[in-house]
């Protein structure tokens, strides 16, 4: 492992210790938009971070099992389909060990292998993702907008409804921006769109 | 063969994830915590303890035990509610109609439990009951004893309150059943008296 890959695992650890300190999940599971906006995209991210450490030699064995990056996306999805389920989100804040399955799953079951996979993944792949992406943010943001019942028993309807409008913004300004790269941008400029396959 | 190890991989991922996923929803049936407890309560009756102890609306101090042998319909309220409870007051007031029969015979009593003790004095809580026209018979309004005997009824009865920034309280909302053996069977809408009372009178010797 070199000083860079130290770095990123150093950091990646301290923020999951840091966020796992009561008074911070506390605050980071007060309402449904935090804990959809800014704690679940902030454990994903230390994963992301993980991925970026994970020596060469690992890398490549994974890779033997994730052509396509296709395994790591599944596995992101599935945990990630699990952390939407209005249900979870109450479970996390009245059940300890749901909340530390939070701690732990989303770094190393969404973060972790999305980081990993996403090199491997070629451009259809990676455009399936993105605009399941895009369409998640519209449904979920549609259905907590229009929803007149609280989905979740430990959070208040306006916050349902605020995390509903900043989920259609969230997905409008991936869409706005993935429609400019389609225009004016490239993906990574490799011939055909491919991305290059691990030895 | 990296495809063919790939193709292994994401089987075996897509049969964990969808096991997960429906041991996360009680198969496929319970996206909400809501719902999850409703589903919970149908098919494991919770024992409601029979220690459990209330001060009614008129002062006098009751316990689960002594509501045993009867059918319960139960609700949380907060008498200060200004939007659930006021349906809620409404609607076992409707039921102390639409079931006056067996609450006579006391096969069947009503509770309104509050979850705010504190405010809600034996006092608030008559004034509750007439503010919605109780008929006098049948209807218990009480608070809990003590806080750990709120918090042990909002475990048992699977309520969340949540405070409101304004004051008050947002808050799951049903008419819980309590059968005659002192196990919560069931949970039913709120604002369904009609349903509530279609369930006692089913479960009632005719």
């Amino acid at each position: 492992m070199n000083g860079a890959e130290k770095r990123r695992l150093v950091s990646a650890l301290v923020i999951v210790v840091l966020a796992s300190l009561p008074p911070v999940r506390r605050a980071l599971q007060s309402s449904m938009t935090a804990q959809m906006l800014i704690d679940i995209p902030l454990l994903g991210a230390c994963g992301w971070l993980l991925a970026m450490a994970v020596p060469d030699g690992l890398g490549r064995a994974l890779a033997r099992w994730d052509s396509g990056g296709i395994s790591g996306l599944l596995l992101a999805s599935f945990t990630g389909l699990l952390w939407m389920l209005p249900r979870a989100l109450d479970a996390a804040v009245e059940v300890p060990w749901v909340a530390l399955a939070k701690l732990a799953s989303v770094p190393l079951l969404i973060g972790l292998p999305l980081g990993l996979s996403w090199p491997r993944m070629g451009f259809v792949v990676r455009g399936v993702f993105l605009a399941e992406l895009v369409a998640t943010c519209f449904r979920l943001g549609w259905l907590y907008l229009i929803s007149p019942v609280r989905l979740c028993s430990n959070f208040l309807l306006d916050d349902q409804q605020r995390l509903g409008e900043w989920l259609l913004v969230i997905g409008a300004a991936i869409f706005l921006y993935l429609a400019g790269k389609l225009l004016w941008g490239s993906f990574g400029g490799r011939g055909r769109g491919e991305a290059p396959q691990g030895p | 063969m990296p495809v063919a190890r790939t193709l292994l991989a994401s089987l075996a991922i897509v049969a964990a994830g969808a096991a997960a996923i429906a041991f996360a929803t009680d198969g496929l049936r319970a996206f909400t915590s809501e719902t999850a407890r409703r589903i919970d309560i149908r098919e494991h009756p919770r024992p409601v303890p029979a220690t459990l102890a209330l001060e009614t609306a008129t002062g006098s101090h009751i316990d689960f035990g002594d509501l045993r042998g009867r059918w319960l319909l139960v609700d949380f309220i907060y008498t200060r509610c200004l939007t659930y409870c006021t349906v809620q007051g409404g609607e076992f007031a409707q039921l102390q109609r639409k079931l006056a029969e067996p609450l006579r015979r006391d096969q069947l009593q009503l509770l309104s439990i509050s979850f705010d003790p504190a405010h809600d004095t034996p006092a608030r809580l008559a004034d509750y009951q007439r503010r919605f026209g109780d008929a006098g018979a049948g209807w218990i309004a009480a608070r809990p004893s003590d806080p750990e005997t709120r918090d042990s009824l909002l475990r048992v009865f699977g309520v969340t309150a949540v405070a409101d920034g304004l004051g008050g309280f947002v808050h799951n909302a049903a008419i819980e059943v309590v059968d005659p053996q002192g196990r919560l069977v069931t949970v039913l809408d709120y604002d369904d008296a009609q349903a509530a009372a279609d369930y006692v009178r089913g479960k009632l010797p005719r």
